[in-house]
């Protein structure tokens, strides 16, 4: 093999699997940014996304000879990092129908009406200088409620399919699609009133 | 198309979930239409921001403690093993 070459992340699972802890921490070391980053988000707190993520690679590791490999090491390491944020917010009764609904009109789909959004002929991402942009995403997914924070990372951040969520969210395919559609539009409409400040 | 039926459409349009027939019907729909043009464009861009920034960092000691906690872990299953 050439070495030069930057191995995939099957080649890694497999070499791991066969116990060569080289893979394994390769694999850690190219995941856990991003996981870390979404436990923060889903949980909100830096030590409580700290204790999940180490779990999380300990469970990996535990478990990676169990690992199919039907879905991606991707898929499978996010899944097992959700499941760990959702038990610990069940544990904590914190997972409830709070629902983003507010005087707003909606579509026969439950779809909310559009309020007056201006255009973003100009990208946010353009406008807003790093920091800002920074503070106005995060401040926009802290105030979603969690049953659609999750949806909406685990989703566009991260990329899953909607069948993938609403298994790990115990939901029906429609129900994770209704949440996600609330979750753009509510997060959109967050960041159209901080770029009109 | 009126523009309700495309707002309840528009994620799965973002998404490239639907059929070819109703994607025809919702692009002939924007030509026409600058508010609906608008809210497909915005929730577009508002799935690229997020997508695109990884916004926090494992702070240095949490990355080294995750590391040795694994490879005692590694260690001992090793040992056991043998």
């Amino acid at each position: 093999m050439d070495s030069s070459r930057e191995r995939s992340d099957v080649e890694l699972v497999k070499l791991a699997k066969g116990e060569d802890f080289s893979a394994f921490e390769e694999l850690v070391h190219r995941h856990s940014g991003r996981i870390y980053s979404l436990l923060y988000r889903l949980l909100r707190n830096r030590e409580d996304a700290e204790d999940l993520l180490q779990q999380t690679f300990l469970s990996a590791f535990e478990n990676l000879v169990r690992f199919r490999e039907e879905a991606s090491f991707r898929t499978w390491i996010t899944r097992i990092a959700t499941n760990f944020a959702l038990m610990k917010f069940r544990k904590e009764g914190k997972i409830q129908m709070v629902s983003l609904d507010d005087p707003q009109s909606y579509t026969e789909e439950g779809v909310p009406l559009p309020r007056e959004i201006g255009d973003w002929s100009v990208n946010p991402g353009v406008v807003l200088e790093r920091k800002e942009l920074i503070e106005t995403l995060e401040g926009a997914i802290a105030a979603l409620p969690p049953i659609y924070r999750y949806v909406f990372l685990l989703r566009d951040v991260e990329g899953l399919s909607n069948k993938e969520v609403a298994g790990i969210m115990e939901l029906s395919v429609s129900a994770v699609k209704s949440r996600l559609m609330r979750a753009r539009l509510y997060l959109r409409d967050l960041i159209s009133h901080r770029l009109k400040e | 198309m009126r523009c309700r039926d495309l707002l309840d459409a528009i994620s799965d349009y973002v998404d490239g979930e639907l059929d070819e027939s109703l994607c025809a019907d919702i692009e002939e729909h924007l030509k026409g239409c600058n508010p609906c043009r608008v809210e497909v464009d915005t929730v577009k861009k508002t799935v690229t921001l997020f997508k695109d920034h990884l916004p926090y960092e494992i702070p240095l000691a949490v990355q080294d403690r995750l590391h040795r906690v694994l490879r005692e872990r590694w260690r001992k299953k090793r040992n056991s093993a043998r």
